[in-house]
């Protein structure tokens, strides 16, 4: 706790010496609340995404004309609101929910922020989420894919990920194509941790294949942040599912990589849901021995030159990290946000969420592989889509499916170490 | 089907041992002094780092690596038995364990800052193997915790009940005054407590670097399961 009140101490005190200065030399600043995992077991992705907000807040706040299409980026500042600066205020959600309505909270009640941004776990979005619509304040989610979240009725939360339903129909597609070639996809195995996005997520693929006709063989739970996974291994190993689809954060996806290894267990097809396995640290720490593990993304580098491949090189230089497909989601989703307020020309609660609801983003202006950004009435972006990307060498993933976004084709069966 | 449970019930053995070891720092303060060091779990962590930093600039992997955490965290043992425990001691309960609880997250964030916030993991080294036994999978990582584990335990068993220092500690744990009239400082012997017992979870830590991974929220996850076995066993 004295930690947190020291830095939270440190926080006013540069916050009050910014105001001081903002005064005279900038005319106005937005600011936007942004409800991230810093500390806790997913303490990594906060650590990029707050990294990748920083790229995004300096392609807004200055000028970059070589981004094109891309909104925003040509000007410095905000031009609907005078040429103001964005700045976001960092909070920490600590992984937990009820950390995270604290946080949306003073955020809203104490910074003030015109919008909220946040907050990576499915769990932590439910909750604080809440607090913003309670309150009356815009609340952009990019990166949580709970279906529930969007069903919820509410007026104020805008996502412009794709979701549970739309990957649960990738997924059975992809299997489809698998068998189409040959593979075998028929008893199909979900693993999930016990959380928000776990359990719904897997509640959601778990329908999308029944509804084929093809109900899930096997249901493998296990607690979030794990110390040991042997038995969920060894229970896999036993029922020899032709497929698993793995649905973890970063910390126990890596726990069932080097256990996996350590049982001598690889199915043939590993399908995982984003998440864990798109951490960078994943790969690093345990890539070598999940090669040909099939990842989920809307992410793609592009040629060099092109927008999407200037943003990596610019969130290289301040992360050290190669861009992932979670800050890439996040980005984007802060991309959106900024857009709106810059067309609501006012930090208005109601004129962003009235200009959130007008959005309407073609893919030319987006860095992100969606086929656009546009709201339905439940706030779910419904141009969202994605793509299957596979870690063929260990080291990086590449699009394998659909085929017409394929850089290389799937390879079979899955290799692991 | 019993093929499953046999290889379950050898991991869980396994696994036991493990927690044993890096439960018997905890026991031993606690036991000793009555402090519970909800720093505990961060030790741990602390030790899987300076097993990581030693392969990784070193090499030599747990051969060199334990012995160093083990050494690294006595001494850190001690200096905060002198710069801390010391005095919350005299204190309530609440400063024990607001100090202790305070000690982790200086600890936790202190790794944070000049770690950051990556997953790391031990490249492989030479027990980062694992062999068969008539099919059953046995991880070289996790027996040989679980075999240092089992000598640790019996140590300090030993080194508790059969040697002078051992008596001289559990005087002081009965009676820190009386003890004193007997000549027995108690503060040295606090301090030798503080530093076997921080050791031992160095050892730990290095030892389960090789199976785990490492992030400095680990002791978090780990810090638990340690609380859990000290109170139930």
């Amino acid at each position: 706790m004295t930690l947190k009140h020291v830095s939270g101490l440190l926080c006013a005190a540069a916050m009050s010496f910014g105001l001081a200065s903002g005064a005279q030399a900038q005319d106005k600043v937005v600011k936007i609340g942004a409800i991230l995992p810093m500390s806790g077991g997913t303490a990594s992705i906060g650590a990029h995404a707050k990294a990748a907000l920083e790229v995004a807040m300096d392609i807004i706040n200055n000028a970059h004309p070589e981004l094109g299409n891309l909104p925003l980026a040509k000007n410095a500042g905000l031009a609907g609101l005078g040429g103001a600066r964005i700045e976001v205020v960092f909070a920490d959600n600590q992984g937990n929910p009820a950390t995270g309505q604290n946080q949306a909270l003073r955020l809203i009640t104490e910074d003030k922020v015109a919008a909220v941004f946040g907050s990576y776990q499915s769990g932590v979005t439910l909750t604080s989420s809440a607090i913003a619509e309670k309150y009356g304040i815009p609340f952009l989610n990019s990166e949580s894919v709970a279906a529930n979240l969007t069903e919820r009725g509410f007026k104020w939360f805008f996502r412009t990920t794709p979701i549970a339903t739309d990957f649960a129909k990738i997924y059975t597609d992809f299997l489809a194509d698998m068998k189409a070639t040959g593979a075998k996809t028929d008893a199909i195995a979900l693993v999930h941790d016990n959380t928000e996005y776990g359990t719904s997520v897997a509640n959601t693929i778990s329908t999308a294949f029944k509804d084929k006709g093809q109900p899930i063989a096997l249901d493998v739970a296990y607690p979030v942040n794990a110390t040991d996974v042997q038995g969920q291994v060894l229970q896999l190993k036993d029922k020899k599912p032709d497929v698993i689809i793995m649905i973890s954060y970063t910390s126990d996806a890596i726990l069932f990589a080097k256990t996996m290894q350590s049982l001598d267990y690889k199915p043939a097809i590993l399908l995982a849901d984003d998440a864990g396995y798109s951490d960078p640290s994943f790969i690093k720490a345990v890539g070598k021995i999940s090669q040909g593990v099939f990842n989920r993304s809307s992410w793609a580098v592009g040629p060099s030159g092109s927008p999407s491949a200037i943003i990596a090189d610019m969130y290289k230089k301040k992360s050290g990290e190669e861009m992932d497909d979670t800050v890439g989601r996040q980005m984007q989703g802060f991309f959106v946000l900024a857009d709106a307020i810059d067309r609501a020309g006012s930090t208005d609660p109601a004129k962003i969420q009235a200009a959130l609801k007008a959005t309407d983003l073609k893919p030319e202006q987006l860095m992100m592989g969606y086929k656009g950004v546009k709201f339905d009435d439940k706030g779910q972006n419904v141009l969202a889509s994605g793509l299957i990307i596979q870690l063929q060498d260990g080291e990086n993933y590449v699009s394998v499916w659909p085929k017409a976004n394929a850089e290389k084709a799937p390879t079979l069966p899955y290799r692991g170490w | 089907m019993s093929f499953v449970l046999v290889q379950v019930i050898v991991g869980g053995l396994l696994l036991g041992a493990v927690y044993a070891l890096f439960s018997s720092g905890l026991t031993l303060v606690w036991g000793m002094m009555n402090i519970v060091n909800f720093a505990h779990g961060d030790f741990v962590m602390l030790g899987m780092y300076v097993a990581y930093v030693v392969y990784t600039l070193m090499g030599g992997g747990p051969l060199l690596g334990a012995p160093l955490a083990t050494q690294e965290l006595a001494t850190l043992g001690v200096v905060v038995y002198f710069a801390l425990i010391r005095d919350i001691m005299k204190g309530p309960m609440l400063a024990q364990i607001l100090g202790t609880f305070g000690l982790a997250l200086l600890l936790r964030y202190s790794v944070f800052w000049w770690f950051g916030a990556n997953f790391l993991s031990m490249p492989q080294n030479i027990v980062g193997g694992t062999f068969a036994v008539a099919g059953l999978r046995i991880e070289a990582s996790r027996l040989l915790a679980g075999v240092v584990a089992l000598l640790v335990t019996l140590g300090l068993h030993l080194l508790l009940t059969r040697t002078s220092l051992g008596s001289r500690m559990l005087a002081v744990a009965e009676d820190a005054t009386a003890a004193q009239l007997m000549g027995i400082r108690p503060d040295t012997m606090q301090a030798i407590a503080w530093a076997i017992a921080a050791g031992a979870t160095g050892l730990a830590g290095a030892l389960i670097a090789n199976f785990f991974y490492i992030v400095p929220t680990v002791g978090e996850t780990l810090g638990i399961v340690a609380f859990v076995s000290v109170s139930a066993g």
